[in-house]
């Protein structure tokens, strides 16, 4: 741990005498720190409730929106009082706030679900994508950053750093497509869509207590077969959606580890005689990764986004298919109860990214 | 004898003030600074945007038959014809010419993109002006709203957006204009940070006190001295905002809340439609609408990119000299299409 800090220490020049400053206020600072952060967290979702809130109900009440063309004028109406959306705007937001305060986001229109139950249901199976997608992206990201920064300004830095752009400037569904077309109807290698085969699915059922991450029931049911058919399913969605956040970990491991690798304590080792590939290695690539820390917080946002998208392209029904479901049948409840609670997601993984950064690298808590 | 005859004229515009001017402007100064692997890809990159604007400027000419045509003389097309010589790329499920389709469907994007830019510019720059510049209550409640805004999924508040506006199905100007706001909300944090950023540090520096002292009005500093040294990192944003803006009008597309096929052509509404091709194995009518896409985001990452980098001594010196954790991250890409607090706090940074 202490080497680690003094590798940071050396990695940034102009913060060389930070650590000794730090370290008076002890482990204090990491309290206040933690602590200021976790409040943050309450404005941050009280400002995204109530934007989504009142740009959705800007539109006129949900149930006029859903059942519009399909009530009489009196039916509709009688309907709409019956869920008091006839209420000044105002008292319904209190209340609104107070149902998401107790963990109660509402009913949905269209199946008359409790918004709750849904994002219970769907949301393991975002959470397992998510998982996956970010397997990928470390797995693809940060060997390969790592090896255009060893060959910079050369070929293979040139190819991998267009590849880097292409990952961004391709859209997910597109990259599903594409995916789809070659591995799946192209050679047949993968199946096309789903979480699981129907035989599979119907197995993963009959578990009692089932967790909705379809791996761990697999593993549990100790069904072979049942494994290999979930992780088949899930290697082209993951794919799709871990090369998105796979370029932006190449890119900044490049950059970082050029920049370590230009510090002085590299070149202090170069100079006592430690090989190149070592120096790479050893010196110059573990304090590179911390920043990926920091990022992984703001790809969750993206990884949500990307999650939509994704979904639908594989109809893996998980939330992000779900909520293009609701948004189909207008069921604006439903939407508002999944986009509020992938705020709180997002910005909860936030909050512990920023924990986890400050634990490691002691700069952070300032 | 041809070479003396030619070369005076080479030579003189050199000296003259209105060539040089020429090669000051934004990109063409760039362009003669950069060497290597740098060149190229800020000339990659502008032949891709060349090609997508001109391609855009005439589609009418390029594309042979009509956005929402089904049908010419020879009766329909059919649908999900493999390509032939009527019909290059293909015709897609809903018997449209895909290439016609395509072609189409850049207007469309620019379309959307300028308007998305415009909006977002004015608002952005006019609060972050407004916010850095008096300070106070208003600057920390636009700050916690648009770190808010910032860190969340841009595509779930633009579909939010989307339905506000539109209620989700639209006319070409009406799904236009609400596809081009949508992303705008999305878009207004990253202007305004950057302003405010800029404009806190500029409204300490001594030549603002000056114009303070000797009497000029809080618009006339806002407007004269501080903004138009506060928008030294706009050409980036804009640019990675414009592929940003194609990828977010994609995916409302894809979603089915873009604007209906018969309205106008859209890449995203039309990779939503071929989703169900991709089992069958009918290629066509995905592959072309996604390329087009890709490319047009290709060609503008890589002048942003290219502007960033050379653009910027402070970044190329920072990443030189080693920390390059703060000064990366606002020009990853990926990074930028939801930054989030960190991209531009390395913005900030670099200016304390």
């Amino acid at each position: 741990m202490t080497t680690a800090a003094t590798e940071l220490a050396a990695g940034d020049p102009a913060q060389e005498d930070a650590p000794a400053a730090r370290s008076r206020r002890g482990s204090g600072g990491l309290g206040s720190y933690v602590l200021v952060r976790f409040l943050l967290i309450i404005p941050t979702v009280f400002i995204l409730v109530t934007t989504v809130f009142f740009l959705m109900r800007s539109t006129g009440d949900p149930i006029t929106a859903a059942l519009g063309g399909r009530l009489t004028a009196e039916e509709l109406a009688q309907r709409v009082s019956e869920a008091g959306y006839d209420r000044p705007l105002f008292v319904q937001y209190l209340e609104y706030l107070g149902n998401v305060f107790t963990g109660d986001f509402g009913t949905t229109l269209s199946d008359r679900r409790p918004v709750t139950e849904v994002l219970t249901t769907f949301g393991t199976a975002t959470l397992e994508l998510a998982v996956y997608a970010l397997v990928v992206a470390f797995a693809v990201g940060i060997p390969l950053g790592r090896l255009a920064a060893y060959a910079r300004d050369r070929w293979p830095d040139a190819v991998l750093r267009v590849f880097a752009i292409l990952c961004y400037a391709t859209p997910v569904f597109f990259a599903g497509l594409v995916l789809k077309l070659v591995f799946a109807s192209g050679l047949g290698w993968l199946p096309v869509a789903g979480r699981a085969s129907t035989r599979a699915e119907i197995e993963l059922q009959f578990l009692d207590d089932p967790t909705g991450i379809y791996l761990v029931d697999a593993l549990r049911l100790g069904d072979s077969e049942v494994v290999l058919d979930v992780l088949e399913h899930a290697v082209l969605p993951a794919v799709a959606l871990g090369l998105l956040t796979a370029g932006v970990f190449l890119r900044l491991v490049r950059t970082n580890v050029i920049g370590t690798l230009g510090t002085g304590y590299v070149e202090a080792a170069r100079s006592r005689g430690v090989a190149e590939r070592r120096l790479l290695r050893k010196h110059a690539y573990r304090p590179a990764l911390i920043p990926i820390i920091t990022v992984i917080g703001l790809q969750v946002a993206l990884l949500m986004g990307g999650a939509v998208l994704t979904e639908t392209t594989f109809e893996w029904k998980g939330l992000g298919f779900q909520l293009a479901q609701y948004l189909q049948a207008r069921d604006f409840v439903a939407v508002q109860g999944i986009v509020a609670l992938l705020a709180v997601i997002v910005a909860v993984t936030n909050f512990v990214v920023d924990v986890i950064a400050a634990l490691i690298d002691p700069r952070v808590r300032y | 004898m041809a070479t003396s005859v030619t070369a005076p004229p080479e030579d003189a515009p050199r000296t003259d003030p209105s060539r040089r001017g020429w090669r000051r402007l934004p990109v063409v100064h760039q362009l003669r600074q950069s060497v290597g692997l740098q060149r190229g890809m800020l000339v990659a990159g502008l032949m891709l945007t060349g090609l997508f604007l001109l391609t855009a400027l005439f589609a009418p000419l390029l594309a042979p038959y009509g956005h929402a045509q089904l049908r010419d003389a020879d009766g329909p097309f059919g649908a999900q014809q493999p390509p032939s010589a009527e019909h290059w790329l293909g015709t897609t499920v809903g018997g449209y010419d895909v290439l016609s389709r395509v072609v189409h469907g850049s207007r469309t994007a620019i379309l959307v993109i300028l308007v998305a830019i415009v909006l977002s510019l004015f608002a952005g720059v006019l609060l972050g002006l407004v916010s850095g510049y008096f300070g106070g209550w208003l600057d920390r409640v636009l700050v916690v709203v648009c770190d808010a805004v910032y860190a969340f999924p841009s595509l779930l508040l633009a579909i939010v957006m989307a339905i506000v506006i539109s209620g989700g199905q639209s006319s070409l100007f009406g799904g236009i204009l609400a596809a081009a706001i949508s992303i705008t909300v999305v878009f207004i944090p990253q202007y305004f940070r950057v302003v405010r950023a800029e404009t806190v540090r500029i409204k300490n520096e001594a030549f603002v006190e000056s114009a303070r002292v000797v009497g000029a009005g809080h618009w006339r500093i806002m407007t004269r001295h501080v903004l138009r040294n506060a928008t030294r990192t706009l050409p980036l944003i804009l640019t990675l905002n414009a592929s940003e803006a194609i990828l977010t009008l994609a995916g409302l597309g894809f979603l089915g809340f873009g604007i209906e096929p018969t309205a106008a052509a859209e890449w995203g509404y039309d990779l939503n439609a071929a989703l169900s091709d991709v089992t069958s194995g009918i290629w066509w009518t995905s592959i072309f609408p996604g390329l087009a896409i890709v490319l047009v985001v290709l060609g503008l990452t890589l002048v942003g990119e290219s502007l960033n980098d050379l653009a910027d001594p402070r970044l190329r010196s920072r990443r030189a000299a080693g920390s390059a954790d703060t000064a990366e991250t606002p020009v990853v890409p990926g990074g930028a299409l939801d930054a989030g607090p960190g991209g531009l706090d390395g913005i900030e940074e670099t200016h304390r």
